[in-house]
């Protein structure tokens, strides 16, 4: 019933706005020369108006939610980014005033009036040359600093960075740390089973000392090396907090590398909300649940994270082994034996 | 098929210039007339048509997903009822929530504005602005539409499958819409979406090659490419960013298809799902956004050219003044069709290509502003000085002006590698590209409809009505897509089905709810523009032969529109298009492309 009575107003509306605007435009074919020029000049006005009042609307608003935008980037490379798109924003955002205010003066100022003539001017090269050229000299400038910061936040990681695993999958994120000999265990794609997903190879003795926490714990002012992949789909390994972000694709291994510089603690205070912790979400979509694949990240002091490690038990001696004595976890075949195997398997798939 | 194409057209030209004229009519049927015509002119309306029923349908779609954004806690038992295989307890389904942003994407981008907005303006105008009979092939023109409807069908036809529509964006990224197990979407509905976007290549070469041949050929006597108006110049190169980049988006689904039906592995490699390896290895899902974005960033100048085209004659006919710079213009528009070749990685700034890549795409992206201010400053130059009428296609142009700019300057942010490592994937990419190539689109689409509407239907729309909906339409853009810069500085992504679930992104619920609103205000607000569209075709205003006082020859042709355009022989063109406001001491302020400079004017009549 509420729906045909709302369909009805509807309907009624729009019936009472068409009526009106017939009888408005019969008005104006009947109208003297004098009152068509005065209906230019109104319909200028509102326009004008309705531009400016446009301009302070993004103004205003842009002024009111500036406070609730991301806090101060709690990375180096965050802050990097940051400052250019500042800087971006001052620049564009002058021109966009600039622009605005011309077009909506112009709209008023050279509405039709009868008596004048247009002014007839097809082209003025020296004008040309010089909203080609200065455009083109910001522009210059926007794109070196810009290409400089890339390459900066793209180089190497620095040795002494501390290397974290980050693997998307719908829709979670598998974390595997290093452990003590800063070295990430082999992977092979040919033994990933069922309880071995990620298919680590658990003969390297590499990965015998991993381990695979619930959350990213980082010190602050460390570097950190991320190497990021994929199993199912593309996902993205977005830290909004940090201003980072780096696809993880299936088959194409990613790496990002950054130096946290403010601890969860620190945030906490600066945005005076206890509660608050940084995220990994994911931002890029990958299936239905793509908008709840998230993972806590923690800052903490250098000392803290070395406490964390040591409570840190590798997943080879605390989950593997243990399975592997009660028969529920079976060590691979060989790595060589376990491709042909899957070779062939994918060749019977094929044909 | 060229040949005989080719053929016909001749024999067209050939009955109609030593024709009795406009009253000559072959036995012409109903069906012949309206439903399987080759007039240029009809074609354009069935693009027209068949454009705004999409528009209807890709709105609306928005409208449900806002819904969801708006109000994530509510639940809509109504909505339920009618589409009842999308909704669960009153609340839409994340899946439905994935299809309807796919759709939408699908829908606005290709089959709206690309379709519908060159394919109507290419064929009402071209061959009237430059003189001619008709296209070069009136057949291929017609093949164009119907397989575009043909697609159309395919793609409509996806949403009512059982596994429900394709859900893995309209960017369509393996190997989510490779695996049917990643997502039901990408099971058959991801095939009939592929089927239906090989269809609408084919529409749109067939299309795209009629312009530019007809445009290249059958100009009248006199009408040499720098005596072209604007419009026909973006039409034309449209249409050749069309063909150059239409054919790759073949060889990248091709390939897909590949993938999903016969075990191939050009896009998949090292997959596991649920602990289990899939036999695909060597493959890149890189390699996919290479081969769809070499036709998806042309794609998005394929949708704003012709829009440029349409406001820069506009905003000259009703301001009374030629347009300032043609030729810059031109050049812009080929610097614009050119550079769109060699920006598309910046959408795969962070997409595990090599940075190195970046930092060049970064170079070339951020040149396109360039051409694209010389664009901006010379619209308002054009006003400078002007005598401008408030009519409903010089507002509506007014109104592309203001939203190109605020949407152009957000692609120097994004396209900044380094800026985009911040905001690549949120809702401030959403602003942006909804904003310079959505609504900026529209509006230019929209001018274009309130301009050429007599020249199309022989009547007037209603001024006032025009009036009210650009009002809502304007202020509605804004309310929507202003605040979406916020949420995507505040790290918002996009394609969301829900913020609630992680803590930072949840705390934008009141400016949701206020978008929805204006999204459900601004939609409804587009039926105004029908009603107006529909009333206006019977019961409008009859027009004069030139009712804007414009200079081209689409209105030196009969009003009511006459099969070959012109009765007796084709008119001769003698100067540009911008003769505006030219002679101070004249009583009239514009001079037809048909008039003959005269002795007196020889002396220093210099076009531009």
């Amino acid at each position: 019933m509420s729906i045909i009575l709302g369909l009805l107003t509807l309907v009624l509306l729009y019936i009472v706005i068409v009526q009106i605007s017939k009888a408005s435009d019969l008005i104006k074919t009947l109208r003297s020369g004098v009152e068509q020029e005065e209906s230019h000049e109104k319909s200028a006005l509102f326009l004008s108006v309705l531009g400016f009042g446009i301009l302070i609307f993004t103004l205003v608003s842009s002024y009111i939610y500036a406070p609730t935008l991301l806090p101060k980037p709690a990375s180096e490379q965050g802050v990097w980014i940051n400052n250019l798109m500042n800087v971006t924003l001052i620049l564009t955002g002058i021109v966009f005033v600039l622009t605005h205010i011309a077009l909506f003066w112009f709209v008023y100022k050279y509405h039709y009036s009868k008596g004048r003539k247009a002014y007839f001017y097809s082209h003025n090269n020296k004008l040309e040359i010089i909203w080609t050229v200065v455009p083109s000299a910001v522009l210059t400038l926007l794109i070196v600093f810009g290409i400089q910061k890339w390459f900066k936040i793209f180089s190497p990681a620095p040795k002494d960075a501390i290397v974290i695993e980050v693997t998307g999958k719908q829709y979670s994120w598998v974390v595997r740390y290093a452990g003590r000999d800063k070295m990430l265990g082999a992977r092979d794609f040919a033994l990933v089973k069922g309880d071995n997903e990620l298919g680590i190879n658990w003969n390297d003795r590499k990965s015998q000392d991993d381990f695979m926490p619930d959350e990213i714990v980082i010190p602050v002012n460390k570097p950190v090396s991320i190497n990021i992949g994929a199993l199912d789909v593309i996902h993205n390994f977005y830290l909004p907090h940090f201003r980072l972000m780096m696809s993880a694709v299936p088959g194409v291994p990613t790496h990002l590398w950054f130096r946290p510089t403010v601890t969860t603690e620190e945030m906490r205070k600066e945005l005076n909300n206890p509660k608050f912790d940084y995220v990994v979400a994911c931002n890029k979509l990958c299936g239905s649940g793509h908008y709840n694949m998230q993972k806590k990240v923690v800052v903490v002091s250098e000392e803290e994270y070395e406490k964390w490690v040591k409570t840190q038990r590798s997943y080879y001696y605390s989950i593997v082994k243990p399975a592997m004595k009660d028969g529920s976890f079976v060590l691979e075949t060989p790595v060589s034996e376990a491709k042909s195997k899957l070779n062939s398997s994918s060749n019977n798939a094929k044909h | 098929m060229q040949t005989s194409a080719v053929v016909e057209s001749n024999v067209g030209e050939h009955t109609h210039g030593h024709g009795n004229g406009g009253g000559h009519h072959h036995t012409e049927t109903f069906i012949s007339k309206y439903i399987f015509s080759t007039d240029h002119k009809t074609i354009g309306k069935q693009f027209l048509t068949l454009g705004m029923l999409w528009a209807i349908i890709g709105g609306g779609m928005s409208v449900l997903f806002r819904i969801q954004l708006g109000w994530p806690d509510e639940t809509f038992p109504i909505l339920e009822r009618v589409f009842s295989s999308w909704f669960t307890d009153g609340k839409l389904n994340p899946e439905a929530y994935y299809s309807l942003v796919t759709m939408h994407g699908t829908i606005m981008v290709f089959f709206v504005l690309t379709a519908s907005l060159s394919g109507t303006f290419a064929n009402v105008l071209i061959p009237l602005q430059i003189g001619a009979r008709d296209m070069a092939s009136p057949l291929m023109n017609a093949l164009s539409f119907w397989i575009f409807a043909l697609a159309s069908v395919v793609m409509f036809s996806s949403l009512f499958l059982p596994t429900g529509a394709p859900s893995a964006g309209w960017t369509i990224y393996p190997p989510l819409s490779a695996l049917p197990q990643t997502s039901p979407g990408s099971g058959d509905g991801m095939t009939v979406w592929l089927i239906a976007m090989v269809l609408f290549v084919v529409s749109t070469l067939l299309g795209g090659l009629n312009y530019v041949s007809t445009i290249l050929n059958l100009r009248t006597k006199g009408m040499s490419m720098f005596k072209l108006p604007l419009t026909v110049w973006a039409l034309f190169f449209t249409a050749i960013i069309g063909i150059l980049s239409f054919p790759v988006l073949v060889a990248c689904v091709v390939l897909l298809i590949f993938d999903r039906g016969l075990g191939t592995s050009f896009y998949l490699s090292n997959i596991v799902i649920g602990g289990k390896a899939l036999p695909f290895a060597g493959g890149s899902p890189i390699l996919f956004q290479h081969l769809f974005w070499f036709l998806g960033h042309p794609e998005v100048y394929i949708v704003i050219l012709p829009a440029m085209g349409m406001v820069s004659e506009i905003l000259a006919i009703h301001s009374r003044k030629p347009i300032f710079g043609y030729k810059a213009m031109i050049f812009s528009l080929l610097g614009i069709t050119v550079l769109s070749f060699i920006v598309w990685a910046h959408h795969m700034f962070l997409s595990g290509m090599n940075p190195f890549l970046g930092s060049m795409f970064t170079l070339f992206t951020l040149l396109i502003a360039i051409p694209s201010s010389i664009k901006v400053f010379n619209w308002l130059t054009t006003l400078w000085r002007g005598n401008i009428r408030m009519t409903s296609p010089s507002i509506f142009a007014i109104g592309f002006v203001s939203l190109f700019i605020s949407g152009g300057l957000t692609g120097i942010w994004l396209g900044n590698s380094t800026v985009d490592i911040q905001l690549h994937d949120t809702y401030f990419v959403v602003a942006h590209f909804h904003i310079v190539m959505g609504v900026a689109a529209f509006f230019g689409m929209f001018a274009g409809v309130y301009h050429w509407f007599p020249r199309m239907f022989g009547r007037m729309m209603n001024e006032t009505l025009g009036y009210i909906h650009f009002t809502i339409t304007f202020i509605g853009a804004y309310l929507i897509f202003w605040p979406m810069h916020f949420l995507g500085m505040a790290g918002v992504p996009r394609r969301y089905y829900s913020f609630n679930e992680i803590e930072a992104f949840s705390q934008y619920a009141d400016l949701n709810k206020l978008i929805s609103v204006a999204v459900i205000v601004t939609f409804l607000a587009q039926f105004i523009f029908l009603i107006n569209f529909v009333w206006s075709m019977f019961k409008g205003k009859k027009a004069t032969q030139n009712p804007w006082n414009a200079t081209t020859l689409e209105w030196t042709s009969p009003i009511e529109g006459v099969h070959g355009n012109w009765e007796g022989d084709l008119p001769e063109v003698h100067r540009w298009a911008y003769d505006y406001s030219r002679y101070a001491d004249k009583e009239e302020d514009f001079i037809m492309q048909t008039t003959p400079i005269s002795e007196e004017e020889k002396k220093n009549y210099n076009q531009h």
